[in-house]
């Protein structure tokens, strides 16, 4: 039963309507989080899954898989992979993103609902689904590969191909993220004000300088909020690198996915997905916080008009 | 000098809608085609269709699908629209970071962790284990569309009504309630399409022996591409679609960025 309190907030109001989600949040979301927190000291079960945790009178707790984290590089290799391919995700997504989202801002009224729903729906389409278009757009038989590998043959170039490699991977990943990019974007190209464009056109200032004196600067908070949404799921991502890629596109997700439903080493695999959150929330904090620093860009901007 | 920006600019946009929309129109074509191999256009057919109607492991995976997000859509809307209602009536750090954290990290780590979770419990991994993870990530979004809902409601209402005399509840139930249902709906809707749609978290917590749609066209693509998934996509597609433009019909927020 839900009760809202309006006079009087009682605190038997306040628990009734927040106790149920937080406890079915804290059982199905907080505590599993901090058993894997807790299962990165473990040692690895003969079966897979983890040793008990009291054996011959010793608990087992080690940093042992930390250990192995750190002194087998080729893990931090694939971090690196995968920082590297979230970080161009999201720059081609930016590039990709800027006129789609300006246009949007700039059109009528009457159509910015609809031309922001059509960007938003892919979205909306089922993950595989979009995933199994590029397989059909970049498969050995499609028009797209016979006309790269004509034209490379006319360079006496050996035929490529495209899918199952990292420019399948990478397509398919600027692809599926592009919507988190052009949202935030567009929220905040939406509230420039048009005076300052047309105060710097009228001291003389060209449509490039306007553009990275005026508008990028102060669309830096849309693009930073951009950037955090769209590298973090591309940082974590299995299902692409494992749908589209080749054996050499493995990234960070395809290794846990790995130890946990493979060579089941579950404190291994704890380590690696802990290894992957804190940098991710690392990204996403330097973004805020980088945002933040430039958010007095554009107040100030506006002030020195007034 | 002006019209040469705005057709640039328009070619650039036109461009990156192609590009959104080309491959799935690409994959509904396909679904059309009377031909085993997606590569060009041979004739109509609806044989696709008819092959996907008989196949049985399908059927299982979609009414497994079905029985999974009905019940995590039912669930996470009582449970988000109550957390809805609290992070905007008793704002607390810790409920807000619960509800919003599952929609911030990186899926695959939901999925992880509900693995080890579920598996130390002793709870065979099936149907209930799926939807129980599809509750937890779902409450976020259902508690968003209804904060926002609330956020735009007459605050004056619900004090007149405690003015007159209404206890708390039946102010809830009279007045705030049939205006935030519109949220509470496209709460429900959206909930719905994300349970069915969902792949990773599935993945990780469906066990061996259970079938879901988005599993099932993983294991079909894995092995080879044929026109029956296109088929599959499509009506799939036609269901989260339509159930979207309905609840963004309800609550237009859910277009703004959160």
């Amino acid at each position: 039963m839900i009760v809202v309190a309006v006079h009087t907030p009682s605190r038997l109001g306040r628990w009734l309507v927040s106790g149920p989600p937080l406890a079915y949040l804290i059982v199905f979301f907080a505590l599993p989080s901090l058993i894997m927190v807790l299962a990165s000291f473990r040692t690895p079960g003969e079966f897979g899954g983890l040793a008990p945790l009291i054996e011959e009178g010793k608990l087992d707790l080690n940093l042992e898989s930390y250990a192995r984290f750190f002194s087998e590089s080729v893990y931090a290799q694939i971090f690196l992979k995968s920082f590297g391919y979230a970080l161009l995700t999201t720059l081609f997504c930016l590039t990709l993103a800027y006129p789609l989202a300006s246009l949007i801002a700039r059109s009528s009224r009457r159509y910015r609902d609809l031309l922001l729903l059509l960007v938003v729906l892919p979205f909306w389409s089922n993950f595989l689904i979009r995933i199994y278009a590029w397989m059909i757009l970049l498969g050995p038989n499609a028009a797209l590969a016979r006309t790269v590998n004509r034209v490379l043959a006319w360079f006496g170039h050996d035929p490529v191909p495209l899918l199952f490699s990292a420019f399948a991977v990478l397509v398919c990943l600027v692809y599926v993220h592009l919507p988190f990019m052009v949202l935030p974007l567009y929220a905040n190209l939406e509230k420039h004000d048009q005076a300052l464009l047309d105060a710097a056109q009228d001291l003389g200032a060209n449509a490039w300088q306007r553009f990275w004196r005026i508008t990028f600067p102060l669309s830096l908070p849309g693009v930073y909020a951009g950037a955090a949404l769209v590298f973090i799921p591309a940082f974590g991502i299995f299902a692409i690198p494992d749908i589209l890629g080749g054996p050499e596109d493995s990234l960070i997700g395809n290794v846990i996915k790995q130890q946990f439903l493979e060579t089941r080493d579950w404190p291994f695999g704890s380590v690696l997905s802990i290894v992957l959150t804190v940098v991710a929330l690392a990204f996403a904090g330097l973004a805020a916080w980088v945002a933040r620093g430039n958010l007095r860009t554009p107040s100030s901007a506006r002030g020195s008009r007034a | 000098m002006r019209r040469r920006r705005r057709v640039v600019l328009w070619a650039a946009a036109l461009a990156g809608y192609a590009f959104l929309y080309v491959p799935l129109i690409i994959v509904v074509a396909y679904s059309f085609n009377n031909s085993r191999l997606n590569a060009e256009w041979v004739g109509f057919t609806l044989e696709w269709y008819d092959k996907l109607f008989h196949d049985q492991d399908m059927l299982i995976a979609a009414s497994n699908s079905l029985a999974i997000a009905l019940v995590a859509s039912i669930i996470s809307t009582l449970l988000g629209t109550a957390a809805g209602v609290a992070m905007y009536r008793y704002p607390s750090r810790l409920l807000s970071v619960l509800v919003l954290a599952p929609i911030a990290i990186p899926e695959i780590l939901m999925g992880v962790s509900l693995l080890i979770f579920f598996v130390l419990l002793n709870l065979t991994l099936g149907l209930v284990s799926v939807a129980l993870a599809h509750i937890a990530f779902c409450i976020g979004f259902v508690a968003i569309v209804v904060r926002a809902r609330l956020a735009g409601m007459d605050e004056t209402l619900t004090e007149a009504a405690r003015d007159c005399g209404a206890s708390p509840w039946n102010t809830f139930r009279y007045i705030t309630l049939p205006l935030i249902m519109p949220g509470v709906i496209a709460g429900a809707l959206m909930a719905f399409t994300l349970s069915i749609d969902d792949f990773v978290i599935t993945f990780f917590t469906a066990g061996a022996g259970t079938v879901t749609l988005p599993l099932q066209i993983y294991s079909m693509i894995k092995i080879a591409v044929t026109p029956e998934v296109n088929a599959v996509s499509t009506l799939l597609m036609l269901l989260t679609l339509a159930l979207i433009i309905i609840a963004s019909k309800l609550s237009p927020t859910l277009l703004r960025s959160e």
